[in-house]
């Protein structure tokens, strides 16, 4: 690559050369080289699936590369487990905390070191933590149990744990995907504090704005090889770092047919439920959806998004408040009453809820059908009618699969979203709940999605888009809801092209709580 | 932080030239594969099971031939196996129903007791006038055989889909509450002179037998087989409809795969689990029933409560849970049970059992994953 | 009848329990579930019972039961942690070998002759203590005041030391211990060897002092189920273990003794002069126990809390969600 490669020759830190890492099916890091210099912020670009996340495994010694080369400091150093990493000062912060809930901050903190030797003394070793974090400014209380903490304390944690541990080169893995904008600006402060103090920090991101925002040098990957190395991110254009990302120009917004809304398809008023530890998650929530528009969802991820899917859909009881479908009341009713009445759920968690993962295509697909003709005939299923089915869905919706008799833990995640949405969408809903469709695949995934989506919208369907990625509902939806601790903060209108900062900043501070009327805009957010 | 370079560990020990490369699966291997696979477990089974009869000073090839003959050997004890098959057939079709919803009913042998209590009930109450056809009281005595089945299976099933009771205890604790109580009824209510065993039935309350038909066909004289046999095999074929190709079945397959996903679909699972006990509890009462009928005719305890229940969950997993596979399976561990009556040390069919179980879980394994023998550092 | 009797007793058989239920803990805090406790109960029994007759060393007896059933449960770590297949299907599995060796291995040894059991010791000072010093510390044998010692060890060792911090992470989130480089594996195996261990106790604890023989099957009749039972209800904490295993043990005691005595309560005993009912009693320790299971579900259900979060998963490391 002729990119401007930075000519700063201050010793490496860490140097990984021509690392390998093969998974079942996949070659996740081809040959990649990557270094670490001291007191920098050496951002790794990539979209999901790219192998960021399985080079940095490798180098906090999670995982154990095929072939390649690690130095740290100059010296060869072949890992065998995380703590053998960390004694060499590399830690890295989890994009899902690895964090034991039941116990306490320090008890996290505390796990897996040599000291306290036996007897644990929690009481003295809380005074330690309490310290270290005021030095960083990352404010948790030590005797706190990690379940009742916030995302953004329990971030805090991780870093702490590191810290605590003598970390000199921070990992961290897609950080700021679970914290709300302000949250971002927060934890970039705290980045900073650590460089200055001499530490270095690998940032992961497939997020453009944050990696130009923070970083001083940047890595690409794409498909596990690397498409340009230590790149200085203050030379660099974003759009230049997108071509590397994707590996051609990226259209930023989708091809959006204006639609005229229809009727009011769904209308949820004043709902209140419960999460699944019993405490509040929905309170007093209003929001509808018309026919013919896609309204996103936006909010920090457990601000009741779930329990807001699961309400409409029939998966749980909501305290009051009621729910209609089509003039219909369809809360508090089972989930098979929704379905019977076109309701479509395209769940979070694709091989946990979404399907079953031993059973077949054919099985997957029929979920929704098999209690009607022409497949249920007097109790029996009539294969015949469900095998056809499940070929035409195949055909139709490119599912790439070798048979229909193929057990689905064995397709990709692309594909297998592709069994959802087909059989979803295959139903001719009313509506569409689609909670996180793109999360976890690669871009030609995404656009597939994202235009089966519009494609319903087309067709009059009411599709309510719950998502964390903003990027993602602005460019889809027509309106949008931001929902803060399990209420609606405000509804905004979306017009298509590039959104403006000022609405972005909007609903970030509508997502940390601030109901639509009392934002104030103006103030740049990020410093890019 | 004290920095050090841990390579020295792995320096210091010293690379054995080959290694175990496990992948997970991405293809489904081909059909013949679980086949091989567990006929393989079994193999290994069989020689770790010779290993432990030859410690305890017994001849383990003389141990296996003498089951391969006692069971085979001739029409007469081939008959005895399908006799001793019957009772397994039916008590691995009443596991595999409820481990297929992943279930884990391992009160089979529970629900096989107070299935040949309730039909010996019937009998020994007794309901029905001497002189009733036997066309009316097996029917009835089948009838009370699930029922008693079916109330034995349905409590561990209400518990768990009502209060999420552990249901393995529940149905296991089940299991000795229904030993006693057959007990009760054999010492204190129906014993025959003082002796630990009820009166035998009357004719009207057999099975019928094949050597009851050996006056118009002579080669069938003192051919044991009955009806049983029959009804499992029947039971077998139904219960293979259901769960492949019934809209009930589907619901179970989906419950037993991923819960969740069927909670979504909208499925009821507490009502399924409760039902799918309750089946499974009256499959095992059919197959007691069918035991005190077709083989004991008399409500006796070691007969009864001899461990067809447990070694119905061995079978039902050896078949994968497939009812029409069950149905050899079982046969073959008719044999075993046959044969293992003369073998000493008596406890060696029970150990075997173990052993085969323990060998087809692990050997599960390979079905998942695909293990590769490699040269350590050949990319290097 | 007498009731400080039948709790003294109690207290020696509900020993037995206590040792399975505590091993059983350690296995399932690992995230390790073990459903094969009757199977290594019933081999410590045998095994222990065996090389006290061959040896008159009843110490050495325990020792090798400990040995043998802990041996017997690396089979179970195996399949389950290496092999990460279900783990009830292969606690299932470890209770046919466990029971098939111990009929096949303790052949004829019902009619082996007199054995050296453990002795029985009252604790001079403690006897004295009104009503409780003649429960707990009178003419008890000397594996009860070994398992009193277990109750708070390993209460305090779970809660309050970092090897048990360490085992607490491991069966809530492996992951995370995984990262900071606690070994899961070898945790796992640790914990369940050491389950095993303390099953085989408690066989032994049978075989050599409760109630010595060995009557095959019937030695642990079903005890090693009830401890399973018992974990939940004591929702993996020593000390409620306690609490239920002397219950239960007292429990068993009272159905023995009862049929003993012509009068009751001032009354003619029917159990006395109807013995078929003590098959109703034989019924009650089995009957309670899936009541303290219902007992133990609801307060789950209520208080929202209870098994270690990865109770009964394998750990993969580097695992891909697909």
């Amino acid at each position: 690559m002729n990119m401007t490669q930075t000519t700063d020759t201050s010793p490496l830190l860490v140097e990984m050369c021509k690392i390998v890492k093969r998974f079942p099916g996949l070659v996740a890091n081809d040959h990649v080289d990557f270094d670490v210099r001291p007191g920098e912020i050496h951002a790794l670009l990539g979209e999901n699936g790219a192998g960021k996340s399985t080079l940095m495994n490798i180098l906090a010694g999670l995982y154990r590369p095929e072939s390649g080369t690690i130095k740290v400091n100059g010296n060869p150093v072949n890992f065998n487990s995380p703590r053998d990493a960390i004694r060499t000062g590399i830690g890295m912060v989890h994009q899902h905390f690895m964090l034991v809930p039941s116990q306490t901050v320090t008890e996290n903190i505390l796990l897996g070191l040599d000291k306290p030797r036996f007897l644990l003394n929690l009481r003295e070793y809380d005074r330690t933590i309490a310290e270290l974090s005021t030095r960083f400014g990352l404010y948790v209380d030590p005797r706190a149990k990690v379940w009742q903490l916030s995302v953004g304390e329990q971030q805090r944690i991780e870093i702490l744990k590191m810290l605590y541990r003598g970390t000199n080169i921070l990992i961290m893995d897609e950080p700021t995907a679970v914290l709300a904008p302000q949250e971002i600006e927060d934890l970039f402060k705290t980045l900073r504090t650590m460089v200055a103090e001499g530490k270095s920090i690998v940032f992961i991101s497939h997020k453009l704005q944050e990696v130009m925002a923070i970083a001083d040098r940047v890595t690409v990957l794409r498909k596990g090889k690397v498409t340009a190395a230590g790149l200085d991110a203050h030379q660099i254009t974003r759009q230049d770092l997108a071509k590397l990302m994707v590996g051609r120009d990226v259209v930023f917004h989708v091809n959006k047919k204006p639609v005229e809304p229809g009727p009011i398809v769904l209308e949820v008023k004043d709902i209140c439920a419960e999460n699944d530890k019993g405490l509040k998650a929905l309170n007093g929530l209003c929001m509808n959806v018309r026919a013919g528009e896609i309204v996103g969802l936006a909010g920090v991820a457990g601000n009741g998004q779930r329990e807001l899917a699961q309400v409409i859909t029939g998966l749980r009881k909501c305290g009051q408040g009621s729910v209609t479908l089509n003039g219909e009341p369809v809360s508090n009713q089972s989930a098979m009453f929704g379905i019977a009445r076109g309701i479509a759920h395209v769940p979070e968690d694709r091989t946990h809820v979404g399907t079953a993962p031993n059973l077949s295509v054919t099985d997957n697909v029929i979920m929704k059908k098999y209690r009607s003709k022409p497949i249920n005939q007097h109790g029996f299923l009539n294969m015949g009618v469900a095998e056809k089915f499940a070929s035409r869905l195949k055909t139709e919706y490119d599912i790439i699969a070798p048979t229909i008799e193929t057990p689905v833990r064995l397709l990709s995640g692309g594909n297998l979203q592709r069994v959802i949405l087909a059989r979803e969408i295959s139903g001719h809903p009313s509506l569409l709940v689609a909670v996180q469709p793109t999360r976890g695949l690669d871009v030609g995934a995404i656009e597939g999605v994202h235009n089966l989506l519009l494609e319903q919208r087309a067709n009059g369907a009411a599709i309510l888009l719950i998502s964390e990625e903003l990027e993602e509902l602005l460019s889809l939806s027509d309106r949008v809801f931001v929902i803060y601790e399990g209420r609606i903060m405000g509804e905004l209108k979306i017009e298509s092209g590039e959104p403006a900062p000022e609405l972005i900043e909007t609903i970030g501070q509508m997502m940390t709580g601030t109901p639509l009327e009392k934002v104030q805009t103006g103030k740049v957010l990020l410093h890019a | 932080m004290p920095e050090q370079t841990p390579s020295r560990t792995a320096a210091a020990r010293k690379p054995f030239p080959f290694r175990l490369h496990l992948e997970p699966r991405l293809s489904e291997p081909p059909r013949w594969y679980p086949v091989v696979l567990s006929l393989g477990a079994i193999v290994v089974a069989l020689i770790i099971g010779g290993i432990v009869i030859a410690l305890v000073g017994g001849d383990p090839f003389q141990s296996y031939a003498h089951i391969a003959k006692a069971s085979f050997g001739s029409i007469g004890v081939l008959s005895d196996t399908l006799v001793k098959s019957t009772p397994i057939l039916l008590t691995c079709l009443a596991c595999s129903i409820a481990f297929r919803m992943k279930l884990w009913n391992i009160g089979a042998e529970g629900q096989f007791i107070m299935g040949a209590f309730g039909a010996s009930a019937v009998v020994l109450i007794p309901i029905f006038p001497e002189q009733t056809p036997g066309y009316i009281v097996i029917p009835v005595m089948m009838l009370a055989g699930m029922l008693g089945g079916a109330l034995w299976g349905f409590v561990p099933g209400i518990l768990k889909a009502k209060l999420n009771v552990n249901e393995i205890i529940s149905s296991l604790m089940m299991n000795y509450i229904a030993i006693s109580w057959m007990n009760y009824f054999i010492f204190a209510v129906w014993t025959e002179g003082g002796f630990q065993m009820s009166r035998m039935f009357p004719k009207n309350a057999w099975m019928p037998r094949l050597l009851d038909f050996a006056d118009s066909l002579p080669f069938l004289r003192g051919l044991t087989t009955h009806a049983g046999l029959l009804i499992g095999i029947v039971a077998a074929v139904i219960l293979w409809f259901v769960v492949f190709r019934s809209r009930w079945g589907y619901e179970i397959r989906l419950i037993g795969d991923n819960p969740q996903a069927a909670r979504y679909t909208g499925i009821n699972i507490t009502r399924t689990t409760v039902l799918v006990m309750i089946l499974s509890g009256a499959l095992a009462g059919l197959g007691g029933m069918s035991e005190v009928a077709g083989v004991v005719h008399r409500l006796q305890t070691s007969p009864i409560a001899a461990g067809y229940g447990f070694t119905g969950i061995i079978v039902a997993w050896l078949s994968k849970l497939n009812p029409l596979v069950g149905i050899v399976v079982s046969i073959l561990f008719g044999a075993l049970l046959l044969a293992g009556r003369e073998i000493q040390p008596s406890g060696i069919p029970k150990m075997i059992q173990g052993v085969i179980l323990v060998c087809l879980i692990a050997s599960d394994f390979l079905m998942r994953y695909s293990v590769r023998i490699e040269r350590v550092g050949e990319e290097a | 009848m007498d009731v400080i009797t039948i709790l003294q007793a109690g207290v020696g058989t509900g020993t037995v329990l206590l040792f399975a239920t505590l091993g059983e803990i350690f296995a399932e805090r690992s995230g390790v579930m073990n459903l094969g406790v009757e199977g290594m109960m019933l081999l410590g029994a045998m095994s222990g019972y065996s090389v006290a007759i061959a040896t008159g060393n009843p110490w050495l007896g325990v020792l090798v039961a400990m040995l043998t059933a802990g041996l017997l449960s690396l089979v179970h770590a195996f399949i389950a942690i290496t092999l990460h297949a279900d783990q009830v299907v292969s606690g299932l599995a470890l209770t046919f070998l466990g029971i098939g060796l111990s009929l096949v291995l303790g052949e004829g040894l019902s009619k082996a002759g007199t054995v050296a059991l453990l002795p029985s010791i009252s604790v001079p000072v403690l006897t004295s203590i009104p009503i409780l010093g003649r429960i707990f510390f009178t003419s008890q044998n000397i594996l009860v005041y070994i398992g009193y010692l277990f109750i708070p060890l390993s209460w305090y060792f779970i809660n309050k030391t970092r090897p048990g911090m360490h085992l607490r992470a491991v069966g809530e989130y492996p992951a995370a211990a995984d990262a900071l480089g606690i070994n899961v594996f070898r945790m796992r195996y640790f914990y369940v060897f050491v389950g095993g261990m303390l099953a085989g106790l408690g066989g032994v604890t049978i075989s050599l002092a409760i109630a010595p023989g060995w009557f095959s099957e019937m030695t642990t009749s079903g005890q090693g189920w009830i401890a399973v039972g018992l974990v939940i209800f004591a929702q993996w904490n020593p000390i409620r273990a306690a609490v239920g295993a002397y219950t239960f043990g007292a429990l068993r005691r009272l159905i023995l003794d009862i049929q003993g005595p012509t009068m009751i309560l001032g009354m003619a005993n029917p159990f006395y002069y109807n013995p078929y009912w003590g098959f109703f009693l034989q019924m009650l320790p089995y009957a309670f126990t899936i009541i303290v299971l219902v007992i133990g579900s609801r307060d789950a259900m209520r208080k929202r809390l209870g098994a270690p979060a990865a109770l009964g998963t394998p750990y993969i490391r580097g695992e891909r969600g697909r």
